[in-house]
């Protein structure tokens, strides 16, 4: 392993620490790691002294990181060792115009010119306003017909473009094209004043406004030598808590709709709203934005606000149970849950998902438990019951999710009798030739930012990883076979995010 | 049979009486400043320097609310010496330069169109087109049709077809890659139409301001009617702006 640094979550290394590799030996590492039930944090380029590096942080039981330097290609790992580098390499590809030779799939992601201003691999014209010049996938035959929905679709749902391959009712092949909602964040966070990047960071998807800040936040304080106060760390422990419960809420309120049982999805969609509405106790925002800063909390939470947390809890905890019991026992739900959308375990690991697409299929990975933040470290995990990898597991996992989560806060008000201080944003000097790995397991899963500063203490990249990443190619790979009716519930049950994954 | 009546018992009757009555939001909710103008000159400008979106015009005393997030960091300046949050959830304007206020905004109901109010007071359809944000705006756009809220007891819905719709209710700043098919949507929509946009995004680019990837702004591409700030906007923002605006008897 003398190829892999391993680090910690949140710690400052030097880059010049980072092992730095030849092309084959890079290979032969990553390829030995996946083999050996490894997984994929992050996948990479960034300049460094006018030349290409691929960076990869890699996960087990514990946390690593190792280097490469690639000219304007490299052999594909996705076709010579496995699926989980499939989107990182044409991630590559995009963002920074080198080719992974031989990719079984080279598209787009996002569809944006790369940051070197170097030629297309795609060879696109992004001056011309109009995305879609894509190499969709085709199936020809009799009976064989194409179903292509988006990007407005028909809800208020955020844009993308899905196209089914059907025979009959039958959906061979689903192919999802995202891109629509990219805002240039990566790019733009190395390039905004530090104010910004808590308000940008909240903006990458607004419904995990507090996951992705933390991980903003953490590396900010990491490499800007801040410290947090035990008292602080509660109440952001607390609101990534909240910010679950009230979107796992939301989507047992959805799959309800999905079924066209709708008095849960009436009640659910009511109880979710209540859980926002704590986060506005906490901060003033419903989504929780505006909360969480370099160094600690923007606002203070003292009795009143616990005290009415504590009250609501009591009140919603059996309202939910209730709620539960009736989606999760009515056998017409469950005619519809049970065995549609499967992913097996196998298919599962070999994508690498994450959250609770994951931990439905039975990949018992949380972040909170392998990679402890903030008040994680003294609470308790839990472990799923339900691991068939069918849309009743994801609706499954999020009801214990939901109870695990009312118990978490539950513990952590009785830690905060006291006044919890607030903090101002204060001007921070960051690390020079640095990098840093956060991770925190988000209501969707693992959120990863990676930031690597230059030596004027300026980042120099910032790379974002939302579990969406990771997450959309097991929607696909759930629809396989299934009926095209099916679509919608395999969808919310995912219920993954686009804004996140775009970027 | 019996859960679902023992659940529909337990939940009740919950919507809101708003706007027969008035609602209270809890004191930490930010909505229209108040802007204090006695303040030291040298207050106002450390609030501007520290504001992230660049909303504060020190000079003129005023904020931009097409570009504050309502993050509340001037606020903390000298314990709100330049500006405090009310509770005012009232925020939508018909124009883009009311937004850019002092403290004040002037009356919609008095600036709303009157030929509007009588196309679309009883009956209003939109379609909402979600054009590069984060999200958080079309979910708390969503959230006013759960029964707290009850959009549709107003006669205001958001319908799937732009051939059905009687405006568009545009979020997120419009991103490069979207542009396109906001366009086609907003020429699918038979005239006359509205526009609204809504949430910091769409109105000023909110915290993408300056990025290369978005439009930054729905009034550089389509006509706007109707504007509500916020980051996102409360539902209560949207529900009161969409009622002042376009019903009769708000």
């Amino acid at each position: 392993m003398a190829n892999l640094l391993q680090i910690h979550n949140g710690e400052v290394v030097k880059r010049s620490a980072i092992p730095l590799l030849s092309f084959p030996e890079f290979a032969e590492v990553l390829t030995d790691f996946i083999n050996r039930n490894g997984f994929i944090v992050q996948f990479f380029a960034y300049p460094q002294n006018r030349e290409n590096r691929l960076l990869a942080v890699l996960r087990n039981k514990q946390l690593y990181i190792t280097s490469c330097t690639v000219k304007e290609s490299f052999d594909s790992l996705t076709a010579s060792a496995s699926e989980k580098f499939h989107m990182f390499e044409r991630e590559i590809a995009e963002q920074y115009g080198i080719t992974p030779k031989n990719h079984p799939w080279l598209k787009m992601v996002r569809y944006h010119a790369n940051y070197r201003n170097v030629p297309d691999v795609f060879g696109n014209d992004y001056a011309v306003d109009i995305p879609g010049e894509y190499p969709y996938y085709e199936v020809e035959g009799d009976g064989i017909h194409e179903v292509a929905v988006g990007p407005v679709h028909a809800g208020i749902i955020e844009p993308g473009h899905f196209r089914f391959q059907c025979a009959g009712e039958e959906v061979f092949s689903l192919e999802i094209q995202h891109g629509y909602q990219h805002r240039g964040i990566e790019k733009l966070l190395t390039r905004v004043p530090l104010k910004r990047l808590p308000i940008i960071c909240e903006g990458i998807a607004g419904d995990t406004s507090i996951g992705h800040n933390l991980c903003c936040c953490q590396a900010l304080e990491a490499l800007g030598n801040l410290s947090v106060s035990p008292e602080a760390t509660i109440v952001r422990t607390m609101a990534l808590e909240l910010e679950r419960i009230a979107n796992h809420i939301g989507d047992l309120g959805a799959l309800s709709g999905d079924v066209a049982f709708n008095p849960p999805a009436a009640y659910f969609g009511r109880i979710r709203g209540e859980f926002l509405n704590l986060l506005l106790i906490l901060c003033g925002n419903r989504f929780g934005k505006s909360l969480i800063l370099p160094g600690g909390i923007s606002k203070s939470m003292n009795r009143e606000q616990s005290g009415i947390i504590k009250n609501k809890l009591r009140e919603l905890e059996p309202e939910i149970r209730h709620v539960c019991d009736l989606l999760f026992s009515a056998h017409t739900v469950q005619a519809r849950f049970e065995q549609t959308g499967t992913v097996s375990r196998e298919i599962a690991a070999r994508l690498g998902l994450v959250g609770y697409s994951g931990k439905a299929s039975g990949l018992d990975y949380d972040a909170r438990v392998f990679f402890p933040t903030e008040s994680y470290f003294s609470l308790e995990g839990y472990r799923n019951e339900i691991t068939n990898g069918d849309v009743n597991s994801r609706a499954w996992v999020r009801r214990e999710e939901i109870m695990h989560s009312i118990h978490l806060i539950n513990t952590l008000l009785k830690r905060s009798e006291e006044l919890c201080p607030k903090t101002t944003m204060t001007k921070i000097s960051l690390e020079p030739d640095a990098c840093i790995v956060t991770i925190n397991e988000g209501w969707r899963g693992e959120i990863s930012h990676c930031l690597l500063t230059d030596n004027s203490r300026k980042i120099e990249r910032y790379k974002i990883k939302d579990p969406s990443f990771h997450n959309w190619t097991g929607l696909a790979m759930s629809l396989r076979n299934q009926e095209i009716s099916d679509f919608p519930l395999c969808n919310k049950s995912f219920n993954l995010s686009y804004c996140g994954f775009d970027l | 049979m019996l859960k679902i009546i023992r659940n529909r018992i337990e939940q009740g009757y919950r919507t809101s009486s708003y706007p027969k009555e008035p609602i209270d939001l809890y004191h930490r909710y930010r909505g229209l400043p108040i802007i204090h103008h006695t303040c030291d000159p040298a207050i106002v400008k450390q609030c501007a320097e520290i504001c992230p979106q660049d909303a504060i015009l020190s000079a003129e005393y005023k904020i931009d609310l097409g570009k504050c997030t309502f993050c509340g960091r001037c606020e903390e300046i000298a314990d709100g010496a330049f500006v405090t949050f009310s509770q005012d959830f009232a925020m939508g304007t018909e124009s883009r330069e009311a937004l850019i206020c002092d403290g004040f905004l002037p009356k919609l109901a008095e600036h709303s169109k009157q030929h509007f109010k009588k196309l679309f007071g009883r009956s209003l359809q939109l379609r909402q087109v979600s054009a590069g944000g984060c999200n958080a705006c079309e979910a708390d756009t969503n959230v006013l049709n759960t029964p707290f809220f009850d959009l549709s007891r107003f006669g205001i819905d958001f319908v799937a077809s732009p051939r059905h719709a009687d405006g568009l209710h545009v979020t997120g700043p419009v991103s490069r890659n979207m542009k396109t098919a906001l366009l086609a949507t907003y020429e699918a929509i038979p005239t006359p139409k509205i526009v609204i946009a809504s949430g910091a995004c769409s109105i000023s680019g909110g915290p993408f301001f300056d990025s290369t990837e978005i439009t930054g702004g729905l009034e550089k591409i389509l006509p706007v009617d109707l504007y509500i700030p916020g980051c996102p906007p409360h539902p209560l923002s949207t529900l009161h702006a969409l009622l002042q605006f376009f019903t009769k008897t708000p």
